[in-house]
């Protein structure tokens, strides 16, 4: 257990925090802009000093009152938003820093076990860290941070400054890293599809306050969810993606079988892996279509019903698995179907992609 | 025109050399911390003790040296407490020259180093901090190699200047041959006495010896291009 407490007061802006948290899994700290997420996590690391605030790690405490652990002598990680390299050190050395600092007894995560969870394989001669991109920075930064095996992987908005490509390229060695190396990480970002793929929990915070904490299923399950802002409600199907065929790629959920356009990195191939699906891209059927160019469809029922806007109903489904699924429709196809509660359908996906 | 330099010449020129290094390597010494405060504090203090520090480039030589003279006599702070240690009185001696061009030359020195410390991003430093280095080992392992071509300037400018001056010296060390004789006092004696030759030798070698210092300063230590 992680329980922190922390009450600040900058001038504009004041923290206010009373979090327990399991220390497993990933919770992301989710909220706009200036909601406090990065000072929460600064607190939790002492880069910000206070002697108002508790924090405990498990059976340590990290700060309580004037009692303060300095960041150094807190066995954590931090990633920053930007990589934050040291520019006079070469990448080998800058992944040796946290690793030398700490006694071999100590040391969970050897160097070859980083360079191959991130795929740093061809990067770690390179003498000259200014010299590679964003994403090669920002992935040799979560090794660094992980070398020191840490006990809490805190990061901070740690792809927020990379395009989309790079967002892309990362997101696989990132969640290889989270199964591998087995640290809980508490990670801060304000992109819903960063929480959808990657997290196990959401913390939603709103002007230095905690809104809620849910766990990810929760939060997606229902529609007023913060976490669907743009293009509507999402749903988050767990599967595992298997061979390619006919330029496109299997992507089994329960027993049934998805078709993904977009070919899987092969950093993630065989692992679990989450799709992110628009409400508004699920069509129904009350029979399997059989001429039709769209390849997903999966045989659903329908849990719930509710009119979410002017003219629309939103359609609460459950595979097979019991994993859920939105549809968005008019209410005038609802009335048309004549759809209601416990019926089965088949539900039409237009689109299908893994969360990025 | 007299070729070449006189052993009194080369005597300047050796005194000179050995006290533009000691005085360089005092202010590395003591320029570090104060420049390193100077970048770092949020204190109220930090603008009253950089204009202090900055001083010696406003003020006329001869002010400083009257005042380093002052307290570094028989009747001065200083002077109290060297005799008290026993040392005597500073000044028309080599230490006295050290410690007024350690005052005199101390911008020199700490602003390039102050310069090089505000550079170093903050980012870098708790990087260095959550990957279990403390305080100090962030300074050496962080700060300093960061701070390199800093170190490079105040060293050059430092030690340069010292081989520069002229007026603290006069007022402090007078003109004892081999003790406090600079080369600058030494070329100022050369005129005085009319021997232009000589003092065209002395003169022309201060130029070269300027110019090949800047050029090495600039030629390595570029700024830093983004």
């Amino acid at each position: 257990m992680i329980h922190t407490r922390f009450d600040l007061a900058y001038p504009g802006f004041a923290l206010n925090v009373d979090l327990q948290l399991p220390a497993r899994g990933i919770t992301a700290l989710f909220g706009p802009s200036g909601s406090g997420k990065t000072t929460l996590l600064r607190c939790i690391a002492g880069l910000e000093r206070t002697t108002s605030g508790m924090l405990r790690m498990q059976d340590e405490v990290w700060q309580d009152g004037a009692n303060f652990l300095p960041t150094h002598r807190r066995p954590l990680g931090y990633v920053f938003q930007e990589a934050s390299l040291f520019s006079h050190l070469s990448v080998r050395r800058n992944l040796e820093y946290g690793l030398k600092r700490i006694p071999q007894a100590q040391r969970r995560v050897q160097l070859g076990q980083a360079v191959e969870w991130l795929g740093l394989g061809n990067l770690i001669e390179r003498s000259d860290p200014a010299s590679l991109s964003g994403g090669e920075r920002q992935r040799i930064a979560i090794a660094r941070a992980l070398l020191s095996s840490p006990r809490l992987l805190l990061m901070d908005e740690p792809l927020s400054a990379l395009d989309t490509q790079a967002k892309r390229d990362i997101l696989p060695f990132l969640e290889r890293m989270v199964q591998q190396a087995g640290v809980p990480i508490v990670y801060v970002t304000h992109a819903p599809a960063e929480v959808e793929r990657l997290a196990d929990r959401v913390v939603f915070m709103q002007k230095g306050c905690i809104d809620r904490i849910e766990t990810l299923k929760q939060a997606l399950s229902r529609p007023d969810s913060p976490l669907f802002s743009d293009g509507g409600c999402v749903s988050v199907i767990e599967g595992r993606s298997g061979q390619q065929k006919h330029g496109l790629t299997s992507f089994h959920v329960g027993e049934h079988c998805l078709w993904l356009g977009n070919p899987i990195h092969a950093a993630s191939a065989g692992r679990p892996q989450r799709l992110r699906i628009l409400a508004k891209d699920v069509g129904i059927a009350l029979t399997r279509p059989e001429d039709t160019s769209l390849l997903n469809i999966l045989p659903v029922t329908i849990q719930s019903i509710d009119l979410v806007r002017e003219g629309h109903a939103l359609l609460g489904l459950r595979l097979s698995d019991g994993q859920n699924l939105f549809a968005e429709i008019t209410a005038w196809s609802r009335d048309r179907l004549a759809l209601h509660e416990g019926l089965a359908v088949y539900a039409m996906i237009k689109s299908v992609a893994l969360a990025e | 025109m007299e070729s070449s330099f006189s052993a009194a010449d080369l005597s300047a020129v050796w005194l000179t050399f050995k006290l533009a290094t000691t005085v360089t390597l005092i202010l590395l010494l003591v320029g570090t911390p104060i420049a390193w405060w100077l970048a770092r504090t949020p204190s109220r203090w930090k603008a009253p003790i950089g204009a202090v520090v900055a001083l010696p480039i406003v003020l006329p030589p001869t002010v400083l040296g009257f005042y380093l003279l002052i307290t570094m006599g028989p009747h001065g702070s200083i002077g109290h407490l060297t005799q008290t240690l026993g040392i005597g009185i500073l000044p028309f001696t080599f230490a006295g020259l050290v410690v007024a061009s350690v005052f005199y030359s101390m911008p020199f020195v700490v602003q390039p180093l102050q310069n090089a410390f505000e550079a170093i991003p903050e980012r870098a430093l708790e990087a260095a901090a959550t990957l279990r280095a403390s305080a100090p080992d962030r300074f050496f392992s962080v700060a300093l190699p960061l701070a390199k071509p800093g170190f490079l300037t105040a060293a050059v400018l430092g030690f340069a200047h010292t081989v520069g001056e002229f007026g603290v010296v006069l007022m402090i060390g007078g003109n004892i041959p081999g003790q406090t004789r600079v080369v600058s006092v030494q070329i100022y004696d050369h005129v005085e006495a009319i021997e232009y030759a000589q003092a065209h030798w002395l003169s022309a070698s201060m130029v070269a010896f300027s110019f090949v210092v800047l050029l090495l300063l600039y030629t390595f230590n570029p700024t830093k291009r983004k």
